[in-house]
């Protein structure tokens, strides 16, 4: 394949309120249909690189670029970005009391389409996806994240994954905070939306374990130290990195 | 976030009603308020001498009486450059062909004929001074419903008025109660036969049309044992470069074991003061419902009480307040209880955006003797921006140590990382803020018929466009 789905070139971002750099460099190429993992200690900036890429607005980049599709995003707000088939699922998802899910989905859905969705064609979509997930249908009608448990919150933000099918997923420590059987229901529901897109969907898959690696297999993995990605390699590079650890990997960056 | 030009996209152009009428008036008061404008009104109604004399005695309280320090700034409001009555036709229509051309064709516009037909037992319009509309579904008039302008009320059922006006809201009460009694005009007078349950709402309408017009409705609901009534009330005027003034006052009595609920979706231009008082009172297990939307207005000060008077009574006060630009929203509610196993509840939620200010002011008082009673206040504000301002001053007096007391109040600001989030799912940046805004009034939308709740949120939408700064 040619031009590549995303191509981050040497970005540099700070938080603008106080001019913090806090990613000094990022490097990084996904192509159509590849998925990709990346690890890295805490407060290496995974979290910040895939808020930067979802336009949020307290990060600002002093240098390098976003390209989507060999565009520059960004320019673009959040909601464009969305538009254009970016997705974030959230580390920390956000609770929007008193707005029910199925609300909050239907509104959402629409905002990608030309025309909104027949409501009764949104009811059976949103149940299919719901049995898909292993969700109570009942609970559509519960408030955004209000309330929820750990696990509730990132089943939920699958659920929207689901629902929305973008271009481009960006999965921040999906996997944090389920329990096991949680976390095959979320990983089965990641690959079956994976397959059913099959080069129309590439994922970005942050996170901390090989764990979740063991039910959905990256195509590459990349660490993440100090704001950079320090090392790119197959899947055995987060074998290698359960095994010996982050020092392995910063003593590597180091050589 | 970018700051958007809020006050362009908010002027007064944005008021959906802020449209005027050419109206021919049959009457129109000088300015100002004196006794030769209160003798004009009365005699203007041919009313009985009772109530002239009342009007007299309250005139005279309103003119000695200090104006409130507390509350919003008042420095706007000037009784010289008022209006106090104006006759915009002559008589009830009891059908819309009876009602003059532009004013039937105002409420038209306003939606009113169309909701009669569809959700509503029975329908008051009133137009500047006077009610120019009235009807009721005449299954509710066999079983003895009684659903009037309030003129035709004291004219009809002299002896009913007589017996309940002033008691639940005396002129004494307040600078705004005795201006409201002395040049009181319009307004709705209801009575519900014991035992009667009206399962579908009665609505007025309150227009003002005219510049420096004062509006003093005066509104009397009679809840007789065991009945059951909804009244819903809805108000919008014209924008004027003036100030013009509305101080209506409702008077509730709800008997034992009855049950009523009053809405208001108040949506005035935003250069309307609004000083209203609402009190009903409450007998032994019955119960009573405020729920207030104060959308519009420049000034609303306003607090809705129920007097809970008889063992086992129950009120609940429910409000939403939004404040945009220019605006202060003084709202809250009172509850008092004076016998014993009462309950009152008070939610209270306001938005304030830019200059716009919103206060609680709220009084919960348990009156020696009225022993389990028990109360929750909890208000909410919501700030959409870093200029926008909220208070709360809840006032709690408490004479008996088993009166179980609940207050919580929060204060939150519409989070850049709810927008982010919403946004990220392909919502605008104003659309994510209405969604936020929704969700934080949901809990007092759904207690409203659906139609309200609709019109609600289209308000709501409507202000909130181009507002997140
Ligand atoms: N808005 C912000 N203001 C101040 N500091 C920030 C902000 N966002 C991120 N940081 C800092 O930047 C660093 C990277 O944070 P980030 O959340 O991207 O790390 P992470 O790799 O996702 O960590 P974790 O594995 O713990 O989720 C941290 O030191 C964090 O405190
Ligand atoms: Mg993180």
């Amino acid at each position: 394949m040619a031009e590549p789905l995303v191509k981050i070139v040497d970005l540099h971002a700070e938080v603008a309120e106080d001019g913090t750099e806090i990613l000094r460099g990022v490097n990084l190429e996904v192509k159509e249909g590849e998925i990709h993992a990346i690890m890295g200690p805490n407060g290496s900036g995974k979290s910040t690189l895939a808020k930067v890429i979802s336009g949020h607005p307290a990060y600002e980049v002093t240098e390098g670029d976003v390209l989507f599709r060999g565009e520059s995003i960004l320019d673009m707000e959040p909601d464009d970005r969305a538009r254009a088939g970016i997705f974030l699922a959230f580390q920390y998802p956000v609770e929007i009391p008193g707005v029910s899910i199925a609300n909050f989905l239907r509104t959402s859905l629409n905002s990608h389409r030309d025309e909104d969705i027949d409501i009764f064609d949104f009811q059976d979509l949103l149940i299919s996806k719901m049995e898909m997930l292993g969700m109570d249908p009942a609970f559509a009608e519960r408030s955004v994240n209000d309330g929820f448990s750990g696990g509730e919150k990132k089943r939920n933000e699958i659920l929207q994954l689901a629902m929305l099918e973008p271009t481009l997923a960006v999965m921040d420590e999906t996997d944090s905070g389920l329990d096991i059987d949680a976390l095959k229901i979320v990983s089965a529901g990641i690959n079956q939306v994976k397959q059913e897109h099959q080069n129309d969907m590439s994922v970005l898959l942050i996170t901390h374990y090989q764990r979740m690696l063991n039910y959905i297999t990256p195509d590459f993995v990349h660490v993440m130290l100090a704001g950079r990605v320090v090392r790119s390699g197959g899947p055995e590079l987060a074998l290698a990195l359960e095994e010996k650890g982050y020092e392995w990997a910063k003593e590597l960056s180091l050589a | 976030m970018p700051q958007n030009d809020v006050v362009a996209q908010l002027g007064l152009d944005e008021y959906k009603y802020g449209f005027r009428d050419e109206v021919e008036y049959k009457f129109k008061s000088r300015k100002g308020l004196d006794e030769e404008i209160v003798r004009q009104v009365s005699e203007q109604k041919g009313e009985p001498e009772w109530m002239l004399k009342t009007r007299l005695k309250a005139l005279k309280h309103a003119l000695a009486r200090p104006w409130p320090k507390w509350g919003g700034d008042l420095s706007g409001l000037n009784f010289d450059d008022i209006y106090f009555y104006i006759r915009p036709s002559d008589g009830v229509g009891r059908t819309w062909d009876e009602v003059p051309e532009t004013i039937k064709n105002t409420f038209e516009r306003l939606g009113i004929p169309d909701q009669e037909r569809r959700i509503l037992a029975g329908v008051g319009a009133q137009y500047e001074s006077e009610v120019v509309y009235h009807s009721l579904k005449e299954e509710w008039e066999k079983q003895g419903v009684i659903f009037k302008g309030m003129d035709d009320g004291l004219r009809d059922h002299e002896d009913i008025v007589r017996e309940y006006f002033g008691t639940v809201v005396p002129y004494r009460d307040n600078l705004f109660a005795a201006v409201n009694t002395a040049v009181w005009s319009g307004g709705s007078f209801v009575y519900v036969p014991a035992g009667v349950k009206l399962d579908m709402p009665l609505q007025a309408y309150f227009r003002i049309n005219a510049e420096s017009m004062g509006q003093f409705e005066r509104t009397l609901i009679i809840v007789e044992e065991g009945a059951e009534v909804q009244y819903i009330e809805g108000c919008t005027a014209p924008s004027y470069a003036r100030e013009s003034f509305h101080s209506g006052v409702i008077e509730i009595i709800v008997k034992e074991g009855a049950r009523s609920r009053y809405t208001t979706i108040q949506n005035w231009s935003h250069n309307v003061y609004n000083l209203v008082t609402q009190r009903a009172t409450v007998a032994r297990d019955a119960s009573h419902e405020w729920i207030d939307g104060n959308l519009g207005s420049k000034l609303t000060m306003k607090y809705p009480s129920v007097y809970l008077m008889g063992e086992g009574a129950r009120g609940e006060i429910l409000s939403i307040a939004y404040a945009g630009n220019g605006q202060h929203q003084d709202a809250g509610g009172k509850a008092i209880h004076m016998a014993p196993h009462t309950s009152s509840r008070i939610v209270s939620k306001s938005i304030s955006r830019g200059s716009g200010r919103s206060s609680y002011r709220g009084l919960l008082r348990v009156d020696p003797g009225a022993k389990h009673a028990r109360s929750n206040v909890e208000c909410d504000a919501l700030l959409l921006d870093e200029e926008a301002r909220t208070d709360t001053y809840p006032y709690i007096e408490v004479e008996e140590a088993d009166a179980s007391i609940g207050h919580e109040a929060t204060v939150s600001k519409i989070g850049d990382e709810q927008l982010f989030y919403l946004m990220s799912r392909g919502l605008s940046e104003d659309e994510a803020a209405t969604m936020v805004v929704r969700g934080f009034i949901e809990p007092i939308a759904k207690e409203l018929p659906l139609e309200y709740a609709v019109e609600l949120n289209r308000l709501i939408e409507l202000e909130m466009e181009g507002s997140v700064g």
